[in-house]
């Protein structure tokens, strides 16, 4: 399972499912290559042979013969990026997503591979049901796809599921993301048994008492707007009381989501006291304050946690500096239009971020230098090593996961349309600048721009 | 002004503007005669998802005396229990060109949306607990025709601030009129962060006596049962505004309906500084304003400046 030495062997397709296809035979000449883990930052010939990264050669001398020529001058290969959360819809709601449009929008966000949530109808909670899943997977995913079973049964936050059954069926982790584990002996007994089936238990962490009928961050916007809050201690109290529990038990957790200050605040102590706890943020909430709400655009604004206020999103980026926040991760969350055409308190949470998650983070983020190129790219493949996955990497010898990016493009989101089947993007409307050109996940091109691909870009 | 959908959108001009529209109207009220053509061939659609006798019945009577035609949909009886999206709703209306869709609706931002659907004008007669700005207008021209102008006036919001439309309309319009406003009441029942709004709070009503005006809101049962207040008795004790709190020279007013012995006493109901009766009568007359506002009031220029101050179009019996 992990990397042994310098030479990275595992590989996602070892333990993920993907579509199989055609190896990669490319050569992206003279591309910026930047991959802070592994410490290039130089302009090379990336050559991929039989779905692995070759050779990073001199700039112009790869052996070329038989290879796919890519003219990558001015352009930047980046690993590619790992999201550990993100809605499928499959099975039950094949009409807001599946897993081939899913993993598509991957693909066109620089993605080599994605967790999937398992809070579908009916939850995945079987092992029959990962097993479908996987196959699904394996005849129609863009990008390498693992699937999480749900903690409890049904999600009814009551009884386990069958966890060491749903491991052995191919269960990347455990998670009832989308409702928190509100008994805290349910919570202490899933630790527990950790030890025994293993696999990384992801928490969405709500107290609903204290969220309420709430549809936005509380504070001084929600009083103004008159719309329920739902308060940041909703949060910070339940990432709280499982840190604890993670100590307690000497158990591993992965906290979704941060959307607060003191939530942040209550994970680097946690770490620092030595317990087994990862955490992500999403990119609406680094980018995004309660501000956008006074808009009451629930296409764009409405999901949950919410995004909150300003102080909350400088705590995340620092969270990202610090390494407090190690990955990066979507919560893409699609949904059809008749679930946001209506009034913002009744509308569906979630928004989707899968294809400009990067973009999205380079403009607000890179370009104003609040954080540096290197960071952001490092955070937005994250998501692997939490769920005991490989990190997508440049070095010689590993897997091939590259994302070609053109970090001067700039493009006017939703404008072509999304290779999601929803369209309920936060950055809909939004001119970003840096895109992802071409997307190499597991050995396989999974995506190439249109305009790209006809030479037209670049 | 195309639409109507928040107080906050009005400047202090605009609002001086349509209550003095407003005057002239009350003017048209006192003859035999009290319809007059502006909107004649005109249609007003009333959508209500929200039972209310007051607005709903005060829209549609100041619809009638601008002679539109008038549609009135409540949300019992209608397609809308059949589960008919408010989009389709509104589409299904718009089919008729209103010249303006006036709606009720239980969420914040409805207005707003139907806004984006329709080629109608569109009046937002509250949306959930976000805006009520046509009760913000009635109120402040209730206040002002009894005290000349709001300047400085000190005024007190008390009671359920944080279900209240009402609440935040007018502790917007109170402020843009110059108005000094404390918002009072248990602290389950203050949102968190109200201040922005450029208000005081207090947790109790002991420094009321320094309040011209007492504006109480209605305090609803079914808040007991989600524990924002122990009980109505002791809610009562703490808030209710009785003739032994208010004292003889300060105005009293509630947007209704009154829950008696509650948030207000039944003696300070009928006591001679209750203006809760003008307020019901000023509903009429401002409402007549937004819509002349909204569908007659673009091209036909204010004319408050000089001599008598009548519009032109209004003074003809239809």
């Amino acid at each position: 399972m992990s990397a042994q030495g310098e030479l990275p062997t595992s590989s996602l397709r070892d333990q993920l499912d993907v579509r199989p296809g055609e190896a990669a035979h490319l050569v992206l000449r003279r591309a910026t290559v930047l991959d802070p883990v592994a410490g290039i930052d130089s302009v090379h010939d990336v050559v991929v042979r039989e779905g692995r990264i070759a050779a990073l050669a001199s700039p112009g001398e790869a052996d070329t013969e038989g290879a796919e020529v890519v003219e990558a001058e001015g352009l930047h290969a980046f690993p590619a990026f790992f999201d550990p959360h993100v809605h499928l819809r499959t099975p039950g709601h094949e009409h807001k997503e599946d897993v081939g449009t899913g993993t598509r929008a991957a693909a066109a966000g620089g993605y080599c591979g994605i967790l999937a949530m398992a809070n579908t109808e009916p939850p995945v909670s079987t092992a029959a049901d990962i097993s479908a899943l996987r196959e699904q997977a394996r005849a129609g995913a863009s990008v390498p796809v693992g699937f999480l079973a749900t903690v409890t049964k049904d999600m009814a936050g009551e009884e386990l599921t069958e966890m060491v059954e749903l491991r052995e069926a191919g269960a990347i982790g455990f998670s009832d993301d989308g409702l928190p584990l509100t008994d805290a002996g349910v919570m202490r007994r899933a630790l527990q048994y950790q030890h025994l089936c293993g696999g990384n238990i992801a928490l969405h962490e709500e107290d609903p008492r204290l969220s309420m009928a709430g549809a936005m961050h509380e504070g001084p916007v929600s009083a103004v707007l008159g719309i329920g809050g739902i308060p940041s201690v909703s949060e910070t109290t339940m990432v709280a009381r499982d840190c604890a529990l993670a100590a307690h038990e000497r158990a591993r957790i992965h906290v979704q989501h941060l959307s607060a200050a003191e939530s942040v605040e209550i994970v680097r102590a946690a770490k620092a006291a030595g317990v087994q706890v990862s955490a992500e943020a999403s990119p609406h909430h680094l980018c995004l304050t309660d501000e956008e709400v006074r808009t009451l655009d629930p296409h764009r604004f409405k999901m949950n946690p919410p995004i909150r206020e300003e102080r909350d999103r400088q705590a995340l980026i620092e969270g990202l500096r610090d390494g407090s926040v190690e990955c990066i991760a979507t919560d893409h969350a699609p949904h059809q239009p008749e679930e946001k055409d209506v009034p913002f308190e009744q509308a569906a949470f979630g928004v989707t971020g899968l294809e400009t998650g990067f973009a999205a983070l380079h403009t607000e983020l890179v370009l104003p230098g609040v954080i540096d190129l290197g960071l952001l790219v490092e955070r937005m493949a994250g998501g692997a090593e939490p769920f005991d996955l490989p990190r997508p990497t440049l070095a010689p010898g590993a897997e091939a996961n590259v994302a070609l990016c053109d970090l001067g493009a700039e493009w006017t989101v939703g404008e072509d349309g999304y290779e999601s089947r929803s369209a309920n993007s936060w950055c809909a409307g939004r001119t970003l600048t840096g895109r992802v050109l071409m997307t190499v996940a597991a050995g396989q091109v999974a995506y190439r721009l249109r305009t790209f691909s006809l030479g037209v870009a670049a | 002004m195309k639409h109507l959908l928040s107080i906050d959108q009005l400047s202090r001009e605009e609002i001086e503007s349509i209550l003095d529209r407003a005057e002239s109207f009350a003017e048209v009220g006192r003859r035999d005669i009290k319809k007059v053509p502006t909107l004649r061939g005109r249609t007003v659609v009333s959508l209500f998802y929200e039972s209310s006798t007051r607005t709903s019945s005060s829209f549609d009577l100041a619809a009638k005396r601008l002679s539109a035609d008038l549609v009135s949909v409540k949300a019992a009886g209608s397609s809308v229990e059949k589960g008919e999206s408010l989009k389709d709703t509104v589409a299904t209306l718009s089919a008729y060109d209103p010249a303006a869709i006036v709606i009720r609706h239980p969420y914040a931002g409805a207005a707003q949306m139907v806004a984006g659907w329709t080629a109608a004008s569109v009046v937002n007669a509250g949306d959930g607990k976000h805006e009520h700005p046509s009760q913000a207008l009635l109120d402040v021209y209730t206040l002002r025709r009894r005290l000349g102008s709001l300047e400085g006036t000190r005024i007190w919001i008390v009671g359920d601030v944080l279900h209240s439309r009402v609440a935040r309309s007018n502790l917007i319009a109170f402020a843009k009129m110059g108005a000094e406003v404390t918002v009072c009441g248990p602290p389950t029942l203050i949102p968190r962060g109200i201040e922005e709004l450029g208000c005081d709070v207090s947790y109790s009503l002991d420094g009321i006596g320094e309040a011209e005006v007492v504006y109480a809101l209605r305090m609803q049962k079914e808040r007991m049962s989600e524990s924002f207040v122990p009980s109505l008795r002791e809610y009562a004790a703490c808030f209710q505004v009785d003739s032994r709190r208010l004292h003889p020279r300060q105005l009293l007013m509630h947007p209704g309906p009154v829950n008696r012995g509650v948030e207000l006493s039944g003696e300070a109901i009928d006591s001679p500084q209750s203006l809760i009766a003008e307020q019901v009568a000023a509903g009429l007359v401002v409402r007549m304003a937004i819509l002349y506002e909204l569908l007659a009031g673009g091209d036909a220029a204010p004319s408050a400046e000089g001599e008598g101050s009548r519009p032109t179009p209004i003074g003809t019996p239809a």
